[in-house]
């Protein structure tokens, strides 16, 4: 079994576990690094590109304020003209942010949307990602005639059953992102 | 193999089956099970560490001081998760978006720090590589049943394939449903592992 503690053979006992430990982590760190940063890029170019129409040349990250607070958003463009806005939307759901990427044509309608993240409850309001009848309102979604709000406060879109409160969000963050693109062209 | 090795080996499925038995690690347990898919992922996420954690700490035992055993074991075991966290952030960027809140987790789940106290620093290396093992699977075997019982009541499919249209009784798919499933699991187990 163990051997006697004393104040010395503790103090070398920590220091050289967590020496071998964080030397273990970095080695992983670095070995990961690449990989990661990979795997996130292309999952932000995935959802940019399913959320925009095919073809055009997409823009770098701009900065853009959606709902209050610093976002990104990204221009497709075939040479000078804009085919969509591709919009990043956080908005609070249930159980935590909820990130929007929002394709947003020159019209000003909904072009498609897809979850970046989210903290929903699984089975519940994480259903927003895999409920087609709940995401497929939004594409073609034209903001002119209809209203981005679930039924329930008087909008046109259907909420998850059950999950109020993660549709609410979602239409919010689809409703700051159309507004954060009026406003530029506004500009 | 002999009798002994089976044996250690074989009781995390039964005897000492961590969930139905011992009922250690209820927060991952409750948490994750919401689909079998997502119960056998963090089983064989928690077999993983379980495993190495069991290992090095087997190796380490007998020259750590015994006032500090409980923080430099804590530390190696945080140290495998945030491995695999890495990993599978890298390598599996998929799974990492549904399990990846509950990956840290593990460190603090009593499953693992309660083999190193219980088993790994009083065994060998290869006796405690298969006392990890066989929890681990113990482990995994409990959360993919439990996933699969609440997946099939609560969603209507299992592993992803769906067998009915619309919702299934949604009270399974949260907490309630869990504390429901895994009582109602704990008894059938506990009634065929008498019989035996």
């Amino acid at each position: 079994m163990a051997v006697k503690s004393n104040l010395i053979n503790m103090a070398v006992c920590l220091t050289a576990v967590c020496l071998v430990c964080s030397a273990l982590l970095g080695g992983m760190y670095v070995l990961t690094a690449e990989p990661i940063a990979k795997a996130n890029a292309e999952i932000l170019k995935a959802s940019i590109g399913a959320v925009l129409p095919e073809g055009g040349e997409l823009s770098e990250a701009m900065p853009i304020e959606v709902g209050g607070q610093p976002s990104e958003y990204y221009v497709s463009a075939s040479g000078d003209e804009v085919k969509a806005y591709a919009v990043k939307s956080t908005t609070v759901g249930f159980g935590g942010p909820l990130t929007l990427m929002v394709g947003i044509t020159p019209e000003g309608s909904v072009y498609n949307t897809s979850v970046l993240s989210h903290t929903e409850t699984p089975g519940l309001g994480a259903k927003c990602t895999t409920d087609e009848r709940f995401y497929s309102q939004f594409k073609g979604f034209d903001p002119s005639g209809k209203i981005l709000s679930v039924t329930k406060d008087g909008g046109d879109v259907d909420a998850i059953t059950a999950s109020t409160i993660t549709s609410r969000a979602y239409a919010l963050a689809v409703k700051n992102a159309v507004e954060a693109i009026k406003n530029i062209k506004g500009e | 193999m002999s009798k002994r090795k089976f044996d250690i080996f074989a009781k995390g499925f039964f005897k000492e089956n961590p969930t139905f038995v011992l009922l250690l690690g209820m927060c991952p347990t409750l948490a994750t099970t919401t689909s079998a898919i997502n119960g056998l992922s963090m089983g064989l996420a928690t077999l993983f560490v379980l495993v190495l954690s069991n290992i090095v700490i087997s190796a380490i035992a007998p020259v750590v001081p015994d006032k500090v055993h409980i923080p430099v074991y804590i530390v190696v075991i945080a140290t495998f998760v945030t491995i695999l966290q890495f990993a599978m952030q890298a390598y599996t960027p998929d799974m990492y978006k549904t399990l990846g809140l509950f990956i840290p987790l593990i460190v603090v789940n009593c499953i693992v720090l309660g083999r190193a106290e219980a088993f790994a620093s009083k065994n060998g290396i290869v006796d405690s590589a298969l006392d990890g093992l066989g929890i681990g699977f113990g482990f995994t075997m409990s959360l993919t049943v439990l996933g699969m019982v609440r997946e099939i009541l609560g969603s209507g499919s299992i592993f992803g394939w769906k067998f009915i249209a619309g919702d299934g009784l949604l009270v399974f798919v949260m907490a309630p449903g869990a504390f429901l499933a895994l009582g109602y699991l704990m008894v059938l187990f506990n009634r065929i592992a008498k019989k035996n």
